[in-house]
């Protein structure tokens, strides 16, 4: 990494969530020499911080034209080069007995005007297809949303910017930047591990920091006006509902249901919130009753359905500039050009957005770095497949007999798509669960270490889901740490890192902690603190990023 | 928002489960077999991901022999066979095999092998027979089959016993299983021995069926509830008629006591509180001082009681152990409660026989070493797996109440 760092870049990418890896990604098929740097952990932001949501574009069809036709355009692309990230779940927008009909046609006007496959469906036939709604809907409308692993997509952007030459440095926050005149020559970093500074050269930095971008753009000199608007989520031990169910009706808080991964989550909140907490959000009892009670007319299962946490994120909304009062705020996606905007060269923002439009948003942004560079190279992708999804000869073979496998490994299957090959369990202890939850074996845990930049366990986490299950690490934690420990061989800071991953659990576990999650936590502190002797204080090297 | 979330309901309160791990612990598969992957596993975690999609259902939980030792174990009343059991009739791809169907269909190999009982038991005990039968039909050739009777429990009982049961005023019902109708009727009179010294008469069912134990373990299940509702509608007469069910198995009481609701989601409440073991029902008449009993003065004999898994399950062991430990001549050893390992139909399978021997194994050695004359327990297949395995003789607590009775004296007493 030393050397590497000793050559000129063509283009600095700053943030690791979805845009940065994809911009990372896009700029790398291009040609271009290429380094992304992340303050702390891929998807520490609000990649890792929302639905999961594979718009269709419906929820915006009414409101926002422009960002409904995105959304279905970037919808059916990912199905293509992402289809390892993807369960193609299907979505209902549900009328409720208080919300108006009417509202239901307008809307599928607004689908079909968008692009948008919109079909209304008899409310039985949707109680059918969907048993978990709200048996009183009067009306429905199924449309192709779906849901989509954020944290699987950013790690195989990361994946394939590497395949193509990029460097990604994690841990490493940007304090500065290295100016010629007017120009941005450079970035200079900081480790958040030794704390040493280095200077990283490029010829185009790419701000792509998320709601960070606004510090990021102050350093580099400019104003990017943007507002920290947090979302709460609640999220149900196990799938309640099979396809994700939204409120027929003008967007609002705590309409969506997604069926996530093993689990269903319930969101959202709006709620704007000073720079100063963005780091440091806490999901709030009130934010926990409005989720439930209004989730509960979605589906009236999550009244009785333990919840594993409660976690937050945070919206990067940006100021229009056409608005000089800054109130107005610019829907869909910001690309800024500082040179034409504030005069300063080599310097881009790229924010708003969705999680949605991520690519979109990464080939715009990667469009300006060209522009810039001067060079012409077609951007490729919407149509490259991403590594994992990728069809390939052994994929095929592998799939005809995989119903054969154990549930080990079909959830491998599912996590890396055609890469799992690259698991390799060489042993029968290989073969053993780390995470029983989730079921993550110690070959995919050793795989994750050495191919997947796995630092700690909230990296192996985000990479493999070790932890996300219903016992939020009670038994894989521990033996999690003993692995990570055979790979970096220092064990102090291991225990630290195991202590701040419980206090990080216990975070998103305590705004719900009542019936058999509270079982579940009183069961952990004793095995933690009073078996294993794990002292709470030991979490000093806490990753903000957990909270 | 805790009002709203007073309850947490999930199918067989999977969601309950924290994670201890207590029921893997317990499991006999687990220690013996490492591709299975253990009730917590295969149970509570493996359901959230079929849940998710049923793609993800693993075809290892047919080793799991249902034996419900995780749930007894379970603190938190996560009904946790019930899961894996239900997972295996609701997703496995794989159709019973003809081995399957024959094994799990009793009543008609039953019917069959009675009425050519010395040619059947002779020719199920051939070498080159066994042999065929492991390759072709995947039955293991070191396994013994169960004799069948030449003769029927019912029609025993039609010829030689119904007339003199109307006698009695105080009557129960007795429903007796395949076992003691195709292979050993024995059992079945030792049972009216007894209560006929009690004072009580025993009536059969109009009909019966199979528990549909082994059919529902083989997961023929529309077969197991057409069985299931046939028993229920006969159980409901006689209980209407104000009769407790007696059985003298504790796996085909469990069946139609859980099982049936459970796994078969049949209603069975109206008739659930009177079908029961018949050493339960002795118990309380005993307790209760509804009758008396007197032992032989020279019955002197050394019994280890094993517990059957379904028995733990019930939670009456406590009943059968008593009532041996009445016997003034009884030498009362308890065995560890552990798994024999035959599972019914599971431990004839080839691929399961040494899993089978492997997880009863340490049962056979405490046998062995117990010294004892016999011994008792309330299960027909742990009594084949454990005189295979040991050569030591099983009899059902009733056998060895009908064996120790002083019948003259009981009778007076009760008269």
């Amino acid at each position: 990494m030393k050397n590497a760092r000793k050559t000129e870049y063509d283009v600095i990418i700053i943030g690791g969530g979805a845009t940065g890896a994809g911009t990372a990604r896009d700029c790398a098929m291009r040609g271009l020499k290429t380094i992304l740097i992340e303050r702390l952990d891929f998807t520490a932001g609000a990649t890792g911080r929302n639905h999961g949501l594979l718009h269709s574009g419906a929820r915006y069809a009414h409101t926002d034209p422009e960002s409904a036709a995105e959304c279905i355009k970037e919808n059916m692309i990912l199905r293509k080069i992402a289809r390892h990230c993807i369960d193609d779940t299907g979505g209902l927008f549900v009328t409720l007995p208080e919300d108006s009909l009417e509202y239901q046609d307008a809307f599928v006007k607004d689908c079909l005007k968008s692009g948008i496959p919109a079909e209304i469906l008899d409310p039985e036939q949707a109680i059918r297809m969907e048993p978990a709604v709200n048996k009183d809907i009067i009306g429905a409308v199924k449309v192709p949303d779906a849901s989509v692993d954020p944290f699987r997509l950013t790690t195989a952007n990361i994946l394939a910017a590497r395949i193509n030459g990029a460097d990604i440095i994690t841990y490493h926050e940007v304090i500065g930047f290295e100016k010629d005149g007017n120009r941005i020559v450079g970035v200079k970093v900081k480790s958040q591990r030794t704390g040493e500074e280095d200077i990283i050269r490029g010829k185009v930095t790419v701000n792509a920091a998320g709601i960070w971008g606004y510090h990021i753009a102050e350093l580099a000199g400019v104003k990017v006006n943007m507002y920290p608007a947090k979302g709460a989520l609640l999220i149900f031990g196990h799938r309640v509902n099979n396809m994700v169910l939204n409120r027929c009706r003008k967007p609002g808080d705590a309409d969506i249901l997604v069926p996530g991964d093993t689990i269903s989550i319930i969101g959202t909140t709006s709620t704007r919130i000073p720079f100063d907490e963005i780091d440091h959000m806490d999901v709030t009892p009130g934010e926990v009753d409005l989720l439930l009670r209004e989730g509960v007319k979605l589906s009236p299962l999550l009244a009785t359905t333990r919840i594993l946490r409660a976690y937050a994120g945070v919206r990067p909304l940006v100021a229009d500039d056409k608005d000089p009062t800054g109130r107005s705020i610019s829907r869909g996606i910001v690309c800024l050009d500082h040179a034409k905007r504030d005069g300063v060269e080599g310097f881009v923002t790229i924010t708003g957005g969705k999680l949605m439009t991520y690519r979109l948003m990464a080939e715009e942004a990667t469009d300006m770095v060209c522009r810039k560079l001067n060079i012409d190279r077609p951007c490729e992708t919407a149509v490259v497949p991403l590594p994992g999804s990728e069809p390939t000869a052994e994929d095929e073979e592998r799939r005809a007999h995989i119903i054969e496998l154990s549930t080990e490994q079909k959830a491998a299957e599912e996590r890396h798509g055609s890469w799992t090959g690259k698991i390799k369990a060489t042993s029968d202890s290989d073969d053993a669960l780390v995470c029983e939850c989730e079921q993550v074996s110690v070959a995919e845990v050793n795989y994750a270490m050495d191919e997947l930049h796995v630092h700690n366990l909230v990296n192996m986490r985000r990479r493999t889901r070790l932890g996300m299950g219903t016992c939020q690490g009670e038994l894989c934690a521990c033996r999690a740490a003993g692995l990570l420990e055979r790979h970096d061989k220092c064990t102090e800071r291991n225990i630290d890192d195991l202590a701040s991953f419980m206090q990080e659990r216990w975070h998103g576990m305590y705004p719900v902690c009542w019936g058999e999650t509270l079982c579940e936590v009183q069961f952990t502190s004793w095995l933690y603190q009073g078996v294993l002797g794990l002292d709470p204080e030991d979490s000093k090297d806490i990753d903000p990023s957990s909270f | 928002m805790m009002t709203l979330q007073q309850q947490n309901i999930s199918d067989n309160n999977f969601e309950s489960c924290i994670k201890c791990t207590i029921c893997t612990v317990y499991c006999p598969v687990t220690a013996v077999n490492p591709d299975y992957p253990g009730p917590k596993q295969a149970g509570p975690d493996g359901e959230r991901y079929r849940l998710k999609k049923p793609f993800f259902y693993d075809e290892a939980l047919k080793y799991c022999l249902n034996c419900k030792r995780c749930e007894v174990s379970c603190p938190n009343n996560v009904k946790i066979g019930d899961i894996i059991q239900a997972a295996r009739i609701k997703y496995s791809t794989h159709k019973p095999s003809l081995r399957d169907s024959m094994l799990a269909d009793t009543d008609r190999m039953g019917s069959i092998a009675t009425r050519m009982a010395p040619l059947v038991n002779f020719t199920l005990g051939l070498k080159p027979v066994k042999l065929i039968m492991d390759k072709v039909l995947k039955i293991d050739d070191r396994r013994t089959f169960p004799k069948y009777s030449p003769i029927r429990f019912e029609t025993w009982y039609k010829k030689e016993a119904a007339q003199t049961q109307e006698a009695f005023t105080k009557k129960v019902s007795y429903f007796h299983g395949c076992y003691v109708n195709y292979n050993y009727p024995q059992l079945g009179k030792d049972l009216l021995t007894v209560l006929n010294a009690l004072g009580y008469g025993v009536r059969l069912l109009e009909k019966e069926k199979c528990c549909g134990v082994a059919k529902i373990a083989n997961r023929c299940i529309d077969q197991a509830t057409r069985d299931a509702v046939f028993n229920l509608k006969y159980i409901g007469q006689a209980v209407d008629e104000g009769d407790e069910v007696l059985l003298t198995s504790s796996t085909c009481c469990f069946t139609i006591r859980d099982e049936y609701p459970h796994l078969l989601h049949l209603d069975n409440h109206d008739v659930r509180d009177h079908v029961m073991l018949a050493t339960r029902f002795i118990y309380h008449v005993l307790d209760e001082g509804k009758a008396k009993i007197a032992f032989k003065e020279d019955y002197k004999k050394k019994v280890a009681y094993h517990v059957p898994c379904h028995m733990e399950k019930l939670g009456w062991t406590i009943y059968s152990t008593s009532l041996l430990k009445m016997i003034p001549g009884v030498e009362f050893i308890n065995l560890d409660s552990h798994c024999c390992g035959i599972a019914g139909t599971y431990g004839f399978k080839k691929e399961n026989y040494d899993y089978s021997q492997g997880i009863g194994e340490p049962l056979f050695r405490q046998i062995l070493d117990s010294g004892c004359d016999f011994v008792a327990c309330d299960c027909e297949t742990c009594k084949w797996q454990i005189e295979m395995s040991t050569q030591v003789p099983v009899l059902n607590p009733v056998s060895v109440l009908a064996e120790a009775i002083d019948i003259e004296k009981t009778r007076q007493l009760n008269a």
